[in-house]
């Protein structure tokens, strides 16, 4: 019965007095952890995966959202964007209630511009007053059309090109020239394919020649600019606008647009006209019911509104991530029972409490970094998709990956270490015998 | 060859307060370096527990117990594994081994476990074949357990314990869950081991299995009962 291979064959040399015991709390080196841990997640590959789902979702949880927020951002900017660069705008505010009634509070009217013209760092102005009106033309009737009093310099400062024609002179302003420049989907509902150059409209009793078409715009901030139609503001006043006191306290207008030099110091500009301003009214700087906001005022009154919005989302996925590190350790307990055996026989052959500590800890380390790679490229993919398939816009943000990715690993690490601890604990006898 | 195993008024008391059950109540034992000894006794006789105690997995409440020189009674967690892992050899009734796991790679376990410097993966890998090929299993080293026999399995497990070269190998029931034939063929490898100067302290239950060996060691509520070449019967046991 002799079948021993003769390469065992003799006692071994016994050189007990060799042994330092000191040496057993020396760790295997973490290259042999990271195999052993490594072939523990793929010995199942199953529940290695239901492990990970957890961490995948929350990881793309985080980016998506992240995505999706940083597009909604983005697509508010890009609006704010549109309404012009260095743009100021004043606005008449909500008339103030007090003893002396409405008629005491200074309201914004047409003679105003001529004050910030002339403030140093003002490049251009531009006011607006609207009148919604029935508007015909040979072919078409609309009905509740904002008619846009304004001014020459209108398209440059508020950014408005034109397709076809130009835009009013001084000159005819000063004239109260009876003229119009169509909004583009205006031209097209009042006159279809036909040039409208040239032709004319009637407003109420008043014929309108066209002279100009404005470039397709579309919506910015609640504005659609296509369905503009532009006049000169001193006609509007003129034939649209009833103003019993337009006499007495001028014409009335809903905004002042001041466009500044690229150099020019915002807030010192706001200052000079507030103070101008407040001179012709006849009233304290703080007393003024107007709103002059500029286009970061409006950034800002945004960006903290997204900010909130992103925070939210924020917290959203981090519980998510939470739930999936829960997950995770729910998933090793469980593990760490199933592998009790396992356990026993690593013990039986020498792994100390510390190595089978390492090597749980090191599984789910490994489990959520997997599933924090595999958490990034679904976030990333899915924010993609979802960007491409639907109205929203998603901007995929790089720190929203390295956080989640952070998270994961951290996650990770935090959940891993319970149920590596109760690994390390289990008594080698029990645990060998365990079913 | 002088004494692999000395024991010395070993005692282990289970339970706190008032119920205490002694199930090592005093036990003294010497093996010499190259024993084959079978350890018998009734279930609750203490024979677990004294394997147990031997193979460095449990620590005694009393006694002294020196395992090739040194004193194991009172060594702490990491530095019996340590001991476990250089000096011991371990054969179950239930193979232990790891499943979805290679022969090779259940194997080499314990010399994952070696420190401070471990074998490179070469040399591991060298040794590890060289135990397969001992137990005649070399050419199934990569087959997992689950596409083994019985008597394979427990071929493997004891490559496993022969690759570390322990002075001592402790077998527990290695025939347990194996046929007769089977069964045959592992008693004849130990006895192979045996032959060529391995001690081997074994737990059977078998009274003929017993008999194979030069010493049996029966034990009763915790003492030894019979210490030498008599193989008492079960009705001896009480």
């Amino acid at each position: 019965m002799s079948e021993l291979n003769d390469e065992i064959s003799t006692v071994p040399a016994v050189a007990v007095d060799e042994i330092d015991l000191s040496e057993s709390y020396t760790p295997i080196s973490p290259l042999e952890i990271a195999r052993i841990a490594w072939e523990g997640v793929m010995r199942n590959k199953i529940r290695s995966l239901l492990t990970m789902l957890g961490v995948i979702i929350g990881v793309a949880a985080v980016i998506i959202m992240v995505a999706i927020s940083a597009g909604t951002e983005a697509t508010i900017a890009d609006q704010i964007e549109g309404l012009g660069s260095n743009l100021v705008f004043i606005q008449g505010g909500i008339a103030r209630r007090g003893a002396g009634g409405g008629g005491d509070t200074p309201t914004l009217i047409y003679d105003d511009v001529a004050l910030l013209g002339g403030i140093t760092g003002v490049a251009g102005t531009a006011v607006e007053q609207t009148s919604a009106q029935t508007v015909k033309s040979e072919q078409a009737t609309l009905t509740e059309v904002s008619l846009v009093g304004t001014t020459p310099d209108f398209p440059s400062v508020r950014d408005v090109d034109l397709a076809q024609g130009r835009f009013f002179h001084q000159q005819e302003l000063d004239r109260k020239s009876k003229l119009a420049v169509l909004g583009h989907s205006a031209a097209v509902a009042l006159f279809g394919e036909s040039d409208p150059i040239g032709q004319s409209i009637t407003v109420g009793t008043t014929r309108l020649t066209i002279i100009g078409v404005a470039a397709e715009r579309g919506v910015v901030g609640n504005t659609d600019f296509d369905s503009l139609i532009y006049t000169p503001i001193t006609l509007l006043f003129d034939r649209f606008v009833p103003a019993q006191f337009a006499r007495v306290v001028g014409n009335r207008v809903r905004i002042i647009y001041v466009e500044l030099d690229e150099t020019a110091d915002m807030e010192h500009v706001i200052t000079q006209m507030q103070l101008r301003l407040a001179g012709a009214k006849d009233v304290a700087v703080e007393e003024l019911p107007f709103s002059i906001q500029s286009q970061n005022d409006i950034i800002e009154t945004q960006g903290a509104t997204t900010e909130a919005f992103r925070n939210l989302l924020a917290w959203v996925a981090g519980v998510s991530l939470l739930v999936g590190g829960i997950g995770i350790m729910n998933i090793m307990l469980v593990s760490v029972t199933e592998r009790t055996r396992e356990i026993g026989i690593r013990q039986s052959v020498g792994a100390t409490p510390n190595d089978i500590r390492l090597q749980f800890l090191t599984e789910a380390v490994l489990l959520s970094l997997v599933g924090g790679l595999l958490g990034v490229l679904t976030g990333v993919g899915g924010a993609i998709l979802f960007g491409e398939t639907s109205e929203m816009r998603t901007v995929i943000v790089p720190e929203s990956i390295l956080l989640a990715f952070g998270s994961a690993a951290a996650v990770g690490i935090f959940f891993g270490f319970f149920p590596a601890n109760i690994a390390a604990q289990l008594d080698p006898i029990d645990a060998l015998r365990h079913e | 060859m002088g004494s692999i195993i000395e024991i010395r008024e070993l005692r282990k008391t289970y339970g706190m307060g008032d119920i205490q059950v002694h199930a090592l109540a005093g036990v003294d034992v010497t093996i010499q370096s190259g024993e084959f000894v079978a350890v018998m006794g009734p279930s609750g006789s203490g024979k677990s527990t004294l394997m147990n105690i031997i193979g460095c997995l449990d620590r005694p409440t009393s006694g002294q117990y020196y395992l090739a020189g040194i004193d194991v009674s009172q060594l702490d967690k990491p530095q019996l594994a340590r001991i476990r892992n250089q000096q011991l050899g371990f054969i179950f009734q239930s193979f232990n081994l790891l499943a979805r796991t290679s022969a090779l790679d259940n194997v080499l376990l314990p010399l994952i476990y070696q420190r401070p410097s471990p074998l490179s993966m070469a040399e591991r890998r060298d040794k590890g074949m060289a135990a397969l090929e001992a137990v005649g299993l070399a050419e199934r080293a990569h087959h997992e357990p689950n596409e083994m026999s019985g008597g394979q399995r427990q071929r493997v497990a004891i490559a496993r314990a022969l690759v570390n070269d322990p002075v001592l190998i402790m077998a527990d029931e290695p025939t347990g869950n194996l046929d007769t034939r089977t069964g045959k063929e592992i008693m004849g490898l130990l006895h192979d081991l045996h032959g060529r100067g391995r001690t081997i302290v074994m737990v059977t239950h078998e009274p003929h299995i017993a008999r194979q060996t030069e010493r049996t060691i029966t034990l009763v509520d915790g003492e030894i009962r019979a210490d030498g070449q008599v193989v008492l019967s079960e009705e001896g046991w009480g």
